[in-house]
């Protein structure tokens, strides 16, 4: 055994330009499709889940997000046994100075500051600040990425331009929390005050877009979810219960047909690869047609000279499979960084990584393409009679 | 002197299972960098068609979409009153105040449900677009009744004429389906504007007005003065530039299918090295009696790197007829603007065919560069000696 393993190395390295060509081929397209398998895995099971997240739910208009609930749903879901604690959040889609510069384009929401916190248990704030925020009507809080993005100061004033709600709010920036998990540029700020710079007569006064729900533990949360959704059945608005992770995920349907795409793009990679890695070794094999003759008068098998150009084949893949799981960690995690200030859903991305379930997939894959591909030329390298073999001239 | 181009066509015949196999490497490639470029191209045809050219968007002073902006009715009475603005047949001028909003259903790609915009419009609003009634009857003012685009009634299993579907605050039964050829408007639901601004709690104010200008000199003029006017509080934007800005929903695949197809080709890159140096290898003999004919090292050069590019136009050419069926395609892309979906097909016209035809004859170049100048320096007598 040990034998033909030598025998498959040195044929491996005997063409050392081909080999390394065929490993740099193969370890690229591996390594492409390394990136997309944690792709899918990020837009379509969410990557990983924080624990914080596992905890949250989130609630909104059965019909659509941009319908609104009237705020008065919050005691009643406050009530539902398992609920920790429930904050309103009204979407504030407001402009921030000049609104042609995407750095000024940010997502503001008006919610409870008191409960902000209990909600959202892994954003880190000092205490001082959070007092501020629960005592001043007109003070925000603002996500590190976003105090950074536009150089924003404690005591600063901003200004934000109602586009849907008819008005003008002049908040204070009183605090900046740290999210270990969630890099997006965002603004938080007292729902109470958007509600009374409302004119009076304005329908949407009492009216909010989503409650997020902290459930006790993550186990509660489905059976939250469907109580919630059970009670406002029947009323003027049924409510749509989802888990944050899920909620995050539905937008990704935004990208069009994503999940045949990635298909598509994967089956042309791994036939790519099929291709070059069989043409390669066709051409090895024909090259040695004569040693093939050799080998066989020396009394090797139409079985081991099968069995050795497949070892050589899966060795070659294998070299290029391992090369390109190791390029691919690299881009995924290249890709997540260059993500972090990305815009809204395409933020799920951020959790792209190169796990030890999608190596394993990319690498078995990059095994089944190098057998496969040995095929039809180990079988053309097995059945040569010797006579033909050996009269083969070039 | 040159060597002759057939001489390498007839090299690349004999070899024609090892010529396919890389050729096909690189049109798939090629077939995935000019259907992400044909997708960008379709989107984009689809928002330019929407746009009338005289015709302007008002929405509330800071916000960027229909959907996130509010105008109240007496500001349309205002807009209507404005000189400059084009006159129906009747007098009337071409001025309509819309509501937009989005309803979910299910659809054919996305099972759990998929935004559709929902517009509320007049008489008026429809005569300022070109839709065509393909099937069923116009709504009735006083009826819960709207219309689907073409698109919506293909793709949404539900939006048949004669079935109710569900937004605001009930049902609303589909009675026509209209067409607005390569445009937004054949993603959309249709009804009365006042029946469906009170289902959605909107009486005194509706979501944007839109208003068609004489011309375009009226169009500029029109524009500063809804932009000057202190009782509005509303900006106007054209049509055109409304909808352009929406191309960029594309972006995400057109990133992602640029980033493949460029990584695909470093990986066919290889292969077509590989496959050339093997071109050489084979050839060492021709290559050292054509040196003792009298043919330079350049021309050496030349014909393999020839031959190399001869390959990947083949290549080329494969890729363009691999990506060309997806013309026929339908599919839809979320807008972040209007929050739903929009329906268009792939347009792979000349400029994606050409580019990507250049991408095949560029990486055809440079995997063959290689190989070509082993050959070009090959010694003359042990090239002669090779077997």
């Amino acid at each position: 055994m040990n034998r033909y393993l030598q025998l498959v190395l040195k044929n491996s390295l005997r063409n050392r330009r081909r080999s390394m060509l065929t490993i740099a081929s193969m370890a690229v397209s591996i390594c492409l499709i390394g990136v997309l398998l944690a792709l899918s895995r990020a837009l379509f099971y969410g990557g990983d889940t924080t624990p914080g997240q596992a905890k949250r739910l989130i609630v909104h208009h059965k019909i659509a997000l941009t319908q609104d609930l009237p705020v008065a749903y919050e005691q009643t879901i406050k009530k539902i046994p398992g609920v920790q604690a429930v904050t309103r959040l009204r979407w504030f889609g407001g402009t921030y100075r000049d609104a042609r510069d995407p750095k000024n384009r940010f997502a503001q929401f008006a919610i409870e500051p008191q409960v902000l916190f209990d909600v959202h248990p892994e954003f880190q704030i000092p205490e001082t600040e959070k007092q501020a925020f629960n005592s001043q009507k007109t003070a925000c809080v603002a996500s590190r990425p976003l105090a950074e993005k536009l150089g924003l100061k404690l005591g600063e004033r901003i200004t934000l331009v109602g586009g849907m709600s008819p008005t003008t709010l002049a908040l204070t920036l009183v605090g900046v929390f740290d999210a270990p998990t969630d890099n997006s540029s965002v603004l938080y700020f007292n729902w109470d005050y958007l509600r009374d710079s409302l004119p009076a007569g304005d329908s949407s006064r009492d009216m909010v877009q989503q409650f997020y729900v902290e459930a006790e533990n993550k186990d509660a949360v489905g059976g939250i979810a469907q109580q919630i959704d059970d009670v406002f059945a029947d009323s003027p608005c049924p409510t749509k219960s989802e888990p944050e992770q899920a909620f995050m995920l539905s937008f990704v349907s935004f990208l069009g047909n994503l999940k045949l795409f990635l298909a598509a793009i994967c089956g042309a990679v791994t036939f790519t690869m099929l291709l070059i890695s069989t043409n390669t070794l066709s051409m090895s094999v024909r090259e040695r047609t004569r040693e093939v003759g050799i080998l066989k008068t020396l009394g090797f098998s139409s079985g081991e000279i099968l069995s050795m150009v497949t070892g050589e084949a899966t060795l070659i893949a294998f070299a290029g499979g391992l090369l390109g799981c190791g390029l691919a960690t690299g881009l995924c995690a290249g890709i997540a960084s260059a993500m972090r200030s990305a815009p809204g859903f395409v933020s799920v991305v951020r959790g792209l990584g190169f796990s030890p379930l999608v190596a394993a997939l990319t690498l078995s894959i990059a095994l089944v393409v190098g057998l496969v591909s040995s095929v039809v030329p180990a079988l053309q390298a097995a059945r040569t009679s010797i006579v033909d073999t050996l009269q083969y001239n070039g | 002197m040159k060597i002759p181009l057939a001489y390498n066509l007839r090299n690349l015949a004999v070899r024609k299972t090892t010529t396919l196999m890389t050729a096909l490497g690189i049109a798939l490639s090629v077939a995935i960098l000019a259907a992400s470029l044909g997708l960008v191209n379709g989107l984009k045809t689809v928002f330019t068609g929407t746009a009338h050219p005289l015709q302007l968007l008002v929405l509330r002073k800071g916000a960027n979409s229909e959907l996130g902006s509010t105008v109240p009715t007496d500001a349309f009475a205002i807009l209507r009153a404005k000189s400059g603005a084009a006159r129906d047949s009747a007098g009337e001028p071409l001025a309509s105040q819309e509501l937009v909003n989005v309803a979910n259903l299910p659809s054919v790609d996305n099972p759990k449900g998929m935004n559709i915009t929902v517009r509320g419009l007049s008489a008026t609003g429809i005569e300022m677009r070109s839709v065509r009634l393909v099937a069923g009857r116009w709504f009735q003012t006083g009826q819960r009744e709207v219309m689907v685009g073409q698109a919506v009634a293909k793709r949404y299993p539900s939006a048949r004429i004669g079935n109710r579907i569900r937004f605001g605050k009930g049902d609303w039964e589909i009675v026509g389906v209209m067409d607005g050829g390569q445009s937004v408007l054949t993603s959309e639901i249709w009804g009365n504007f006042d029946q469906i601004s009170a289902d959605y709690n909107r009486q005194d104010s509706s979501s944007s007005v839109l208003l068609r200008a004489t011309d375009p000199v009226a169009l500029d003029a029109l524009k500063h003065s809804i932009e000057d006017d202190r009782r509005l509080n509303a900006f106007a934007i054209t049509e055109k530039d409304y909808y352009d800005s929406q191309t960029s929903s594309g972006a995400p695949l057109e990133f992602l299918g640029i980033f493949v197809a460029v990584i695909m080709a470093i990986g066919s890159g290889f292969a077509t090295t590989n496959t050339m140096y093997a071109a050489v290898t084979r050839r060492g003999k021709e290559i050292g009696t054509l040196r003792i004919l009298g043919f330079s090292e350049g021309s050496i050069l030349l014909s393999f790197l020839a031959e190399s590019v001869l390959l990947s136009a083949l290549a080329g050419i494969l890729g363009c007829l691999l990506a060309m069926p997806l013309n026929l395609v339908t599919t839809g892309i979320g807008s972040m603007t209007s929050f739903s979906e929009i329906a268009f097909r792939f347009r792979i016209g000349l400029t994606a065919l050409l580019s990507g035809f250049a991408f095949a004859i560029v990486l055809g170049a440079l995997g063959g560069i290689l190989p070509a100048r082993a050959a070009a320096r090959k010694e003359i007598l042990s090239a002669l000696r090779e077997s």
